[in-house]
């Protein structure tokens, strides 16, 4: 007895309360069918229509185009990654890229299959090289900021193709390397506000410089697209 | 007297080491070298705490002492990715002074003992080659553009095959080359007993850095000046190919006299071939004219024959 009584002193004041009969203190083991089911809808996606998901998708792809036209560092970002925006950036600045000064039987500008072997290889390769210098972000992370990074370079390309159509002279050529260069820049800052952070600090800048480099050639081969006549 | 004092004599390199190692362990000690008319225990004390030996140096000895000291390097077998993460084991400032060690080469001091100092490094010799392919292929594309500026048969092209042939040059030296030179030296050091032996990354490490000269030299390139091509050439295969004899000299200088020959030459003109071979692939003479320039000059010439 002296044991239940030290026991049941901390509830001592619950001494009073009754249970009343009606609240039911025993069930059984069967899913519930009944109000729970409404948590389970927020996490089961298998009903909604298909427009509802792809809507969800392209929210998100947008809602990291804006992260990535006002860089700051934003852990959302990073949580969420996906791969839909890197491709569909890389199919759209390759197929911007086509089209170009291609003889059949001269060199030209960069086939389709070039533009994404560059961009999904050198992303990996950079990936892989921020991991053994000891990173701390993660593999897809890293593929998902390096990829988003490219629309400012894509949006370049754009405006270099129309800026071709009114003329390819020495004036459309200062135009786009003006605006090719500020894309660079700003492609490059987006991405190192992402994954500098995720660095030692004595090791930042061997980080970054595959960045650079990476953006610089992407960057190169938008600048020199030359349409063929 | 303070603390113990050791007498050696010159008489051989293994006593040297082993007055090097003995003042390693004592380093109050005072070398007293007979030769020596005047002793300068500060001096020597000084220099015997940086290396066992001067000039003439002898690596064996550190080798050892730091082998003992820094414990056992875990061996974890190389398919796991904490096996290529041990030669990224480098800081900004390391790479830095790597690179600079490889465009300043210094008579006597190796670059593997000065600057790797048993840490080679993937980080340096990998990006600097990517960096060069991409250097090559972007200036010899400028470089063909200024040539040919003015010209009115001239159509601009990207030249964008032209970086996998790049890549693909520059790469296999930087890696088969070194592989070759080491499994001769391995096969060199199983007849002759060799005191210096690098390992494959060692001399991939710096084959790598040496190759960083040339980046400059390919940007430098863009000029459409012969004379300035060549200058360039020539100081950049002098600085590089000094940085690799300063290296591998003391692999080599036990060796027979032919070897030496043999093996330094081989280095010194594999590295003149790959210089030489990309000005000539990549970058246009400026009297070299295209294939349909070619062909629209010789129609041009044939026009007033016809009227």
């Amino acid at each position: 007895m002296a044991a239940s009584d030290e026991a049941s002193r901390p509830f001592a004041g619950l001494s009073d309360v009754s249970i009343s009969d009606d609240i039911a203190v025993e069930g059984d083991i069967s899913v519930p069918v009944g109000p729970s089911a409404r948590r389970d809808d927020e996490f089961s996606t298998l009903d909604e229509p298909v427009r509802e998901t792809v809507l969800r998708d392209l929210r998100a792809v947008g809602k990291k185009f804006v992260h990535v036209l006002y860089p700051k560092r934003s852990a959302a970002l990073l949580r969420d990654w996906d791969l839909w925006g890197p491709l569909l950036l890389c199919v759209t600045l390759a197929l911007l890229l086509q089209g170009g000064a291609a003889d059949s039987d001269y060199q030209g500008g960069p086939q389709f299959a070039e533009v994404f072997v560059i961009v999904w290889f050198g992303s990996i390769i950079i990936t892989l090289n921020s991991k053994l210098l000891g990173g701390t972000i993660s593999f897809f992370q890293s593929l998902c900021v390096l990829g988003y990074c490219i629309l400012p370079l894509t949006a370049a390309m754009a405006v270099c193709r129309i800026v071709l159509v009114a003329g390819s002279g020495p004036v459309s050529f200062a135009v786009r390397l003006a605006v090719v260069t500020a894309s660079f820049g700003w492609s490059t800052f987006a991405s190192t506000a992402f994954l500098a952070d995720s660095q030692p600090a004595n090791r930042k800048a061997l980080v970054v410089y595959p960045v650079f480099l990476f953006y610089f050639v992407i960057g190169w081969m938008v600048l020199t697209f030359s349409p063929s006549q | 007297p303070h603390g113990s004092e050791i007498i050696t004599g010159f008489g051989s390199l293994s006593e040297f080491e082993e007055a090097g190692n003995l003042l390693e362990a004592n380093r109050d000690a005072t070398t007293i070298s007979i030769e020596d008319d005047e002793i300068k225990p500060e001096k020597q004390r000084q220099a015997a705490a940086f290396s066992p030996a001067g000039e003439d140096e002898d690596p064996l000895a550190s080798d050892d002492k730091t082998e003992l000291l820094s414990g056992q390097k875990k061996s974890v077998p190389f398919w796991t990715f904490e096996y290529y993460q041990r030669f990224f084991d480098v800081e900004t400032h390391h790479v830095k002074e790597r690179i600079i060690g490889s465009v300043l080469p210094w008579p006597g001091k190796n670059f593997i003992h000065t600057h790797l100092r048993r840490n080679p490094d993937l980080y340096g010799p990998f990006w600097i080659c990517t960096t060069l392919v991409f250097a090559i292929a972007i200036s010899g594309n400028l470089a063909n553009f200024l040539t040919h500026l003015g010209k009115p048969n001239y159509k601009y092209t990207p030249e964008f095959q032209k970086v996998t042939i790049a890549a693909t040059a520059i790469f296999s030296y930087a890696w088969f080359v070194p592989l070759a030179l080491w499994g001769f030296l391995l096969w060199r050091n199983n007849k002759i007993m060799n005191l210096v032996s690098y390992s494959f990354m060692e001399i991939a490490c710096v084959y790598g850095y040496s190759l960083f000269i040339y980046i400059p030299t390919v940007v430098l390139w863009i000029l459409p000046y012969e004379w300035l091509r060549w200058c360039t050439i020539v100081v950049a295969l002098f600085l590089s190919g000094s940085v690799l004899g300063t290296t591998f000299w003391p692999a080599v200088r036990d060796d027979h006299p032919k070897v030496i020959i043999a093996i330094m030459s081989s280095i010194v003109v594999l590295n003149a071939l790959l210089a030489v071979g990309c000005k000539t692939y990549f970058f246009s003479k400026p009297e070299d004219l295209l294939p349909g320039e070619l062909s629209s000059a010789t129609e041009v010439t044939k026009a007033p024959h016809t009227t």
